[in-house]
């Protein structure tokens, strides 16, 4: 089968999309059938992705030609992360399936993540700032109605910070926005790039890209922006987490800002600097934070801060090693994070409890969220030969090869400390003697176990990424060349 | 000038969501912040005595686009607009579902997370 890609770009969107509203029009009372359309749209979208590996496009979205018509780009760095939305996006609809029963309205539940996705996507296709701006806030609603789902007294709480911490950064983004039309004339991403690289940055496009920064910080919680994630986070039901912790926060936080700092206004080394400051802090407050939690979604919360950190400041080191190193994390803590928050889903199914304390003796009771849960504590600690230990030396040694040995002896540090929390998790949680009270818990329904294992797979999968050398693993050695090029071509 | 009045909408919005203890004084300045960004979109596109950016005939296209207003930022306000009232909807929405949890519109009463 020969499939033009750039017939395939829109549709990224556009599936999704449709497929929310069909949800609702078809299958609102009818849960089977909803779950059934959610799981085809995803493995289809995944499917996709996977095709889309190795091509690149524009897709002129209704045939004008680009300055005035809208664009839509696929390039290696986008095919990354659509790959990680999407086939996180496909385990956490399987895994939905059986967690989901506890709630009701579960059609709305489903149209509500079908509309994440499609911002998301949108998100990472976009060609044009303002667009951007729209699939994000598309992403964005969907994502604070995901937290308030089940209606509790937290939820709902930590819903209200996350949407008014959320529009605010929204507001500074489309300020950013407006800053830069005045200035440029355009919102084609690459038409603006041409036009800096042309006249280079005067002070109001100066201001438009700190507006960026801070609204993207926001959005992908470096430290100083961090508050709404640990309550927004924790309180959602866990494939919603998983999503939020697992992809959002990358796909509509760190990506953007990579790609606007890199591809459109071209970072300068105070800049760098400043994105690598950002990383050092997230790294460490979100690992010490992490360490004190007493809830177990609370610690996952905190730790993918402290994760963020990592690929922000591999990113802020600017050399290709370093964006290799940030790129390859992102990828890997896609598949770990979003694995953990479905264990920890699946312990607060079976035990109706998260916190560390009540809980203990795991292993024997649910022996598939047990050894998934290895492999991703494993991973996200950086235990070799898994995923994560390859993503963070390489970020460690770019920070040697830069000449940054500071940075690089605190994500070592880190990591140590990353190591103990998820010990924590592990000994607290898996290995500990069995409480009375857990005594005779059922195993985890099929489905989720499929789900868990569906991403475990995922993360001993990436470890092998660096099989092709540790400067340019698979895949993801194109995505950073995409960023070192610099400024968009045509 | 009058740009600095959009800057002020922003600061005086901010300045309201930083402030207010009431959940619904903290929606009416986030949505004063948002019309000040409105506002500033809407100036960009503006051109003093232009003409409506539809075109006449009678005039050749260069001369139109010299004499008009521009379109473009008018379309992004309205796109944003609509946003901004989906996300309005959605937050009064949960400022009702907290006042029947909690009791109370007061966000210093409404603390249950830490940590």
């Amino acid at each position: 089968m020969n499939v033009d890609v750039q017939t395939l770009i829109p549709l990224f969107v556009a599936v999704p999309l449709g497929m929310s509203l069909l949800v609702q029009l078809l299958a609102r009372h009818r849960h089977v059938l909803a779950e059934v359309l959610t799981i085809i749209t995803l493995l289809l979208l995944a499917l996709m992705s996977c095709y889309s590996v190795g091509h690149s496009g524009i897709y002129h979205l209704g045939g004008w030609p680009t300055p005035v018509g809208i664009d839509m780009r696929l390039d290696a760095l986008a095919t990354l992360l659509l790959l990680a939305v999407n086939i996180v996006g496909l385990a956490v609809s399987l895994y939905s399936v059986d967690y989901m029963r506890r709630f009701t309205a579960r059609s709305h539940f489903h149209s509500l993540f079908l509309l994440m996705v499609t911002g998301m996507n949108g998100v990472i296709l976009a060609g044009d700032l303002f667009n951007l701006y729209v699939f994000l806030e598309v992403a964005a609603i969907a994502s604070y109605s995901l937290v308030a789902f089940g209606c509790a007294h937290e939820e709902l709480e930590a819903s209200f910070k996350y949407i008014v911490l959320g529009s605010l950064s929204s507001a500074l983004i489309l300020t950013g926005v407006a800053l830069v039309y005045g200035i440029t004339g355009t919102l084609n991403l690459a038409y603006i790039a041409a036009r800096i690289a042309e006249t280079g940055r005067d002070t109001p496009l100066l201001l438009a890209f700190g507006l960026f920064i801070c609204g993207f910080s926001f959005k992908a919680a470096l430290v100083p922006f961090h508050a709404w994630l640990p309550d927004a986070h924790p309180a959602a039901p866990a494939p919603v987490s998983a999503m939020l912790s697992g992809v959002l926060i990358k796909a509509i936080g760190v990506y953007v800002l990579a790609r606007l700092a890199f591809n459109v206004f071209g970072i300068t080394d105070n800049e760098l600097s400043l994105l690598r400051w950002l990383g050092l802090l997230s790294m460490v407050a979100g690992g010490l934070l992490a360490t004190g939690q007493k809830d177990i979604k609370r610690l996952f919360a905190y730790s993918s801060i402290s994760q963020v950190g990592f690929m922000v400041l591999g990113l802020g080191l600017g050399t290709p090693l370093g964006l290799v190193g940030g790129l390859y994390h992102l990828v890997n803590h896609a598949f770990f994070k979003s694995l953990l928050f479905l264990n920890a889903g699946s312990v607060e199914y079976a035990t109706g409890t998260r916190k560390l304390k009540h809980l203990g003796g795991l292993n024997r009771q649910l022996p598939v969220t047990a050894a998934t849960s290895l492999v991703g504590s494993m991973s996200i600690a950086g235990i070799p030969p898994f995923s994560g230990f390859w993503s963070k030396l390489i970020i460690v040694l770019a920070c040697i090869e830069s000449g940054y040995y500071g940075f690089a002896t605190a994500a070592v540090l880190v990591s140590i400390v990353t190591l103990a929390y998820q010990l924590k998790v592990q000994r607290m949680a898996f290995f500990s003697a069995l409480p009375e009270t857990l005594k005779g818990l059922r195993r985890e329904p099929p489905m989720m176990a499929v789900a868990m294992i569906l991403l475990a797979l995922g993360c001993i999968a990436l470890s092998f990424a660096v099989l092709t050398g540790l400067r340019e693993p698979w895949l993801i050695s194109a995505a950073q060349q995409i960023l070192t090029a610099g400024i968009f071509g045509d | 000038m009058i740009y600095s009045l959009c800057l002020l909408l922003i600061l005086i919005g901010l300045y309201g969501v930083v402030v207010s203890r009431q959940t619904l004084k903290i929606v009416i300045s986030l949505l004063i912040m948002n019309h000040g960004v409105h506002l500033l979109l809407l100036l960009i596109g503006y051109r003093e005595a232009g003409s409506p950016p539809i075109v006449d005939p009678s005039i050749s296209i260069a001369e139109f686009a010299a004499g008009a207003v521009d379109p473009l930022p008018q379309a992004l306000v309205l796109t944003s607009i609509v946003i901004g009232l989906g996300v309005l909807a959605l937050m009064v929405a949960l400022c009702v579902r907290l006042y029947e949890r909690y009791g109370t519109f007061d966000v210093t009463e409404i603390r249950r997370l830490r940590g």
